[in-house]
């Protein structure tokens, strides 16, 4: 590879060329993009822009209720993108917002990519609050900026960010815009050009911290893989039972294996 | 008990200890200071204009299209306009297809066939039997699904169907279903078996179950079809002229509006029975209106609804012919095989205000809803010995228009009662293949599968029954 090139590889003039669309190729790949955010934010359409593939969108909450796998190559380096079902808490446990949990939790994406909606941030921030807790590598995609223009609401990303503690990216999915800056964060953060200094939740109680840390503590002595084992503690602490069989039975401590199955749901 | 499961049982039970000791609050706490820290981000980020500037027209949208008294109105009145653009607008590339499937490529394949000296059951099956039923396929569902389908998109895409989820949700609630069944339901006017898989967003199974055996009552993409054209046909050419298109598509929306009330009137009946319990709360975010995007519409409909829906009744209608043309064909005892299942089941179809061929019809169509009138108008070609192009039974003349298409059943015995039956009976029968084995992956149950199945279809048998009863009381005839 001569000089030149490479200096163009790292222009980000070049970064739309060094885009390709893999659809459902995902035979071998160096990293894996998780997808999340509110129902009807818009993770679908950013899921067929950079996959190319045609996943179903709606102005529809709810519209994917499985997680869709699909592949792009930016940078040289081969993705996975896993579309999750849209939640507004990690917290419940209907069936849709579990694939979301469990695949953050336990399928260790490299990149949790938030889309989040740029109209209602407060709410959609409930949902980023707690992602952070279980992730550190987040790229937040602030989307339908266009709407939140259209509602004269103004957001300074850079503020947000550097609250954050992670890159914030303004996009329209829609129309395609800020999908070059999405990609050139997750590449960063990917590849640790970024390190992400996460928001953590402030809790005031004292008697929570304490039972948190005692558990969390004990968990990693059982479980040494476990990625976030403060979160863990939190569900066993709300008495969460699939958490609690996840214990009973060992399969907290498999790393869930990310390529279990390519689920495309084709809703017509 | 091994090492490891004393370790993880100790987990457990300090944690159960520690519960104690947070005090029950404890979730309560939690999502606070969630809420707070998320509060406290947004307001350092976000500017939001005073209330005055905001764009408020979507919430007096909102307030009509959701009202108590203007919602449903509304709601007739879109689907209304929609059925009529399509069977208004279906007539002329139906004729244009047709007349070029079966009256130029078909006498083309017919010469080719007989100059390469194909065996005559050969080329029955091949040509008479595949090559029709798919040009058949094709040229009655094309046209209304390429109006309807972009529609459809649009109101989507628009933000409409939630709306209507929203005006729904309050009788679903009463009834004992989830709200959210008015969801699922919306979905299942697309495809039954992603209605099916929607039903996921319920957490719990009971109202699972019940939303998963009432999706079949929303009328589905391969269903619609065959509700235009027999409603353009019968109920229609039963109007004057000038309001043929006006009470075709009104009677579209009564079949449609009749679907969701029988499954308003089984979540009741399950819910009250079997599937007893009450109803839980969930929240429904409207989502805002965007403005619909008509270009990307019209490709993604055009490609993935239109395309694809085309293409699996294509894949189901071929072998279809096949089956239809060799049970025409292949003789007991100097009768065909259809005639005398037509002929067996007549009588009781008659009871039903239906014929023979329509039941003969739905069993090779059990595969997809989509091929029932294809294989409708092929039998009753076969049925009634009329031959038009080439020679042998179970082959179609060319057809021009939706005219034909009514010459060829009115030939075939069919009054305005088998019609409307018919457009009943395709409502209540059983979900096409693809619906059931998606129940049965859904419910991972055979007996709630078999269930699912089988309901609609006695619940067809039944209100056809008492329709025909009523009509020849009233209509004598």
């Amino acid at each position: 590879m001569n000089i030149n090139s490479s200096n163009c590889e790292t222009c980000p003039v070049h970064n739309t060329g060094n885009l390709k669309r893999l659809g459902i190729d995902m035979s071998s790949f160096d990293f894996v993009v998780a997808l999340a955010g509110n129902p009807n934010t818009g993770k679908s359409t950013v899921f067929n822009n950079l996959t190319g593939l045609k996943q179903h969108t709606g102005n529809w909450p709810g519209k994917t209720v499985t997680r869709a796998e699909g592949g792009f190559e930016f940078n040289g380096s081969k993705y996975k993108l896993v579309d999750l079902p849209g939640t507004y808490s990690l917290l419940s446990t209907s069936t849709d917002e579990e694939v979301a949990r469990d695949f953050i939790l336990f399928g260790q994406p490299d990149v949790t990519v938030v889309v989040v909606d740029a109209t209602r941030l407060e709410r959609n921030l409930n949902l980023v609050l707690q992602i952070l807790e279980i992730t550190d590598r987040v790229v937040l995609c602030l989307n339908l900026m266009d709407e939140a223009e259209r509602h004269q609401i103004k957001i300074d990303e850079r503020i947000l960010s550097k609250d954050l503690g992670v890159p914030v990216i303004p996009a329209v999915a829609r129309y395609n815009k800020g999908m070059n800056e999405l990609l050139n964060s997750i590449y960063e953060v990917a590849t640790g050009k970024y390190i992400c200094k996460p928001y953590r939740l402030k809790s005031k109680s004292r008697e929570l911290n304490f039972a948190v840390e005692k558990l969390s503590k004990m968990l990693r002595e059982e479980f040494p893989n476990l990625p976030n084992a403060k979160w863990v503690a939190l569900r066993l602490l709300e008495g969460d039972q699939s958490i609690i069989d996840s214990i009973r039975n060992g399969e907290l401590g498999k790393i869930y294996s990310s390529d279990q199955k390519i689920e495309l749901v084709t809703v017509v | 008990m091994n090492n490891e499961q004393k370790n993880r049982e100790s987990i457990l039970s300090t944690a159960n200890n520690l519960r104690w000791e947070i005090g029950e609050h404890f979730h309560d706490t939690l999502m606070e200071s969630i809420y707070l820290n998320a509060s406290d981000i947004s307001k350092r980020a976000v500017t939001i204009p005073s209330e005055k500037a905001t764009v408020s027209w979507e919430k007096t949208v909102d307030k009509i299209l959701t009202s108590r008294y203007t919602g449903f109105p509304i709601m007739f009145l879109i689907l209304g306009v929609v059925f009529w653009l399509t069977i208004e607008g279906a007539n002329v590339p139906s004729a244009l297809i047709a007349s070029f499937l079966l009256d130029t490529i078909h006498p083309a394949l017919k010469s080719l066939s007989s100059f390469i000296g194909m065996p005559f059951w050969l080329d029955g099956v091949l040509i008479d039997g595949a090559y029709l039923a798919m040009a058949w396929v094709v040229s009655v569902m094309l046209p209304p699904m390429m109006i309807f389908f972009p529609l459809f998109t649009l109101l989507e895409d628009f933000g409409y169907l939630p709306r209507v989820s929203f005006n729904m949700d309050n009788l679903y609630r009463r009834v004992g279903a989830h709200g959210k069944q008015a969801l699922t339901m919306a979905m299942g006017f697309g495809c039954n078996a992603a209605g099916v898989v929607a039903t996921r967003v319920i957490d719990s199974p009971r109202e699972k179950l019940i939303a998963i055996i009432t999706n079949n009552f929303s009328l589905c993409n391969g269903r619609w079809p065959t509700q235009i054209l027999i409603a353009t046909i019968f109920i229609g050419a039963a109007a004057p002229a000038y309001l043929a298109g006006i009470v075709s598509a009104a009677a579209v929306v009564f079949i449609a509006v009749l679907g969701i009330v029988f499954s308003l009137v089984v979540s009741w009946g399950l819910s009250k029975s079997v599937l007893k319990g009450e109803a839980s709360a969930f929240s429904l975010e409207l989502p805002p209106y965007r403005p619909p995007r008509i270009l990307r519409t019209l490709y993604t409909s055009l490609i993935d609804r239109t395309i694809f829906v085309l293409w699996r009744a294509i894949v189901f209608a071929i072998p279809a012919g096949v089956v239809i043309w060799l049970v025409g064909n292949v003789a007991v005892e100097g009768e065909s095989i259809a005639n005398i299942f037509i002929n067996w089941i007549n009588p009781f179809a008659f009871i039903l205000g239906l014929n023979g061929v329509i039941f003969l019809a739905y069993i090779i169509a059990i595969p997809a809803n989509e091929i029932v009138i294809p294989s409708i108008l092929m039998l009753t070609v076969a049925n009634l010995g009329l031959a038009g192009v080439g020679a042998g039974s179970g082959v179609m003349f060319e057809l021009d228009s939706v005219a034909d298409t009514a010459n060829i059943l009115n030939a075939g015995g069919w009054t305005l009662l088998t019609g409307i039956n018919l457009m009943i009976f395709s409502l209540l029968h059983n979900p096409c293949s693809t619906t059931i084995y998606t129940i049965y992956k859904e419910t991972k149950s055979v007996k709630w599968t078999l269930i699912s199945s089988f309901l609609p279809i006695a619940m067809g048998l039944i209100v056809t029954f008492f329709v025909a009863q009523i009509w020849r009381i009233f209509a004598g005839s």
